[in-house]
């Protein structure tokens, strides 16, 4: 495989804390190899700042192969970057050509405070988690294999939910910075299955009602559907719109929970 | 505001959680709660918009026909109830939709503008200074807020002209809707406005119908990819419909010269002249 290089221009968003205004510091990214990922291409461009004595590009990553969920950025206004159903850290500069000029800036909400430079606090996601995204089991020893049937399209759609690596792209990309398609696919994760029919309908209105306490509301635009690195599908936002009005009904002195 | 180290990790709500109301109120206290206000609200709006334009239909029958439908419109119920009593049960109903649907909307934007403050805010949504690339969002989505705000004005002319008869250029006769309609729409401004506003309306609708259907969580993969095309064909149909009406009277089609009745600049007398030109068509 032949290695090509190109050379592309980076608008990068810099901010020095919370409360710095921040702005716009460009930089020329010489000789980079297309089979690097996006986030190696910063460790490069980071490399050759400190080499020059400056301070480096603040950005997340850990797993760098798409299932931590930490890395982030805006990238020429797309959450994740133009491809479908990738992280930034899958997303490689082949996609890009010599010359491209690229810009990136942090995942943005009232609710996604800036840290520093690219880097996002996205603890008002893991607040939607403490509130329901569990389910009580006894613990022990582990318990029979099928010990519980699911059936099998349950099993899958869960799955299909439970691929949600919470980095916040849907906030990200989402018009009104909602975070439906996040707290959708938590929850529907666990209510799709037998294992969390019994904290069903108080999950959903846990859940949901600490969304709102941090994000904006749904106007079915379908932008989260499109930045989703897991691509979590829109219909896991209708049944929790649906399981949430139902838990009002029933939920109302909690008498007969099904 | 300021930014601690402890507010990155326990972010500030961005509203204040209420004391939880009993039942049905409680569901308005939730932006989910109102998406659903507003799906209900708006398929009883859609529902006014299709009824309203099939009735409308009677116009292409001639003045006197339009006029009989409008007096079995006054009379609904008749027999049973008093005249126009149920006339305004309906109308009632409507202006509650309306008034539900737009405060839905208006302070469900508000919760999105208070979750994305401080991320660039322009024009009513949040922005990106680098620039920012819509992949899914389109133009009727993200124009609901504007659309909405044009199909209002729109209405309190549409009032204003119509119903009220506030307007010079009706050379308005109460009881004789063939006379204000052709007369209205036969002038080329009012024409126009009823035509921009008619395609502000179909773009609404056609977000609207395939919004209420994720607003309700009815999402069923076998019908799923239905609901656009349920969408499309629904706005391009109620386009089609109310563009009839302004175009057929730029056109002369509905002239207000075809109406016998309308020399008379009272009610009771015009009713008369209808109802004799409608006996002798009888016979």
């Amino acid at each position: 495989m032949s290695e090509n290089n190109i050379n592309i221009t980076l608008d990068v968003w810099r901010q020095n804390g919370p409360n710095d205004k921040g702005r716009f510091e460009t930089y020329e990214a010489k000789e980079i190899s297309t089979d690097s990922s996006f986030l190696e291409m910063l460790d490069v461009v980071n490399e050759r700042l400190i080499d020059d004595e400056k301070v480096p590009i603040t950005f997340e990553s850990d797993c760098r192969e798409g299932i931590c969920g930490t890395c982030s950025l805006m990238i020429n206004g797309q959450a994740h970057g133009p491809n479908k159903g990738q992280a930034t850290c899958q997303l490689h500069m082949r996609t890009f050509s010599n010359g491209d000029h690229i810009t990136i800036e942090p995942f943005r909400a009232k609710s996604f405070p800036i840290i520093k430079d690219l880097a996002v606090s996205r603890a008002a996601m893991d607040k939607i988690q403490h509130a329901g995204g569990y389910i009580t089991v006894s613990t022990g020893s582990a318990p029979d294999a099928n010990l519980t049937p699911v059936p099998k399209e349950a099993s899958d759609m869960a799955f299909d939910a439970a691929a949600c690596i919470g980095c916040g792209a849907c906030v990200a990309a989402c018009p009104n910075s909602a975070a439906q398609l996040f707290t959708s696919a938590k929850v529907q994760h666990l209510n799709l299955l037998p294992q969390g029919q019994s904290e069903r309908w108080q999950r959903v209105e846990a859940m949901v009602d600490t969304m709102e306490d941090y994000f904006g509301t749904c106007t079915n635009h379908g932008e989260c559907y499109e930045a989703c690195p897991k691509e979590i599908s829109l219909d896991f936002i209708a049944f929790m719109n649906r399981d949430y009005v139902k838990a009002k009904i029933k939920n109302r002195k909690l008498a007969g929970q099904n | 505001m300021a930014q601690t180290l402890s507010d990155l990790r326990n972010p500030q709500p961005i509203r204040k959680r209420k004391k939880a109301l009993p039942f049905p109120l409680n569901v308005w206290q939730s932006a989910i709660g109102r998406k659903w206000v507003m799906a209900l609200t708006g398929i009883g709006l859609l529902g006014f918009v299709i009824a309203h334009m099939i009735g409308n239909f009677h116009v292409l029958e001639g003045p006197a026909e339009l006029h009989e439908y409008a007096e079995a419109l006054r009379g609904l119920g008749g027999g049973i109830i008093p005249r126009l009593w149920l006339l305004w049960v309906l109308r009632l109903g409507l202006i509650a939709m309306f008034g539900l649907h737009i405060a839905a909307a208006y302070t469900t934007k508000e919760i999105s503008r208070k979750a994305s403050d401080g991320a660039n805010f322009m024009d009513g949504q949040k922005s990106y200074p680098g620039g920012r690339d819509y992949v899914a969002a389109n133009y009727a989505s993200r124009t609901m807020r504007w659309t909405g705000p044009i199909i209002l004005l729109y209405l309190i002319f549409h009032l204003a002209d119509l119903t009220w008869g506030l307007l010079p250029h009706t050379d308005y006769i109460k009881g004789d809707p063939y006379n204000n309609l052709s007369n209205s729409l036969g002038n080329l401004p009012v024409a126009i406005i009823y035509i921009v506003a008619n395609i502000a309306l179909a773009i609404h609708i056609f977000h609207g119908t395939w919004s209420l259907f994720q607003s309700l969580g009815l999402n069923n993969p076998k019908y799923n990819s239905a609901r656009k095309g349920l969408a499309a064909g629904l706005a391009a149909v109620i386009l089609l419909g109310n563009l009839t009406f302004p175009i057929l009277a730029q056109v002369g089609v509905i002239d207000n010269d075809k109406n016998e009745c309308a020399q008379f600049t009272e009610e009771a007398l015009n009713t008369e002249c209808f109802e004799e030109l409608l006996s002798h068509g009888g016979e």
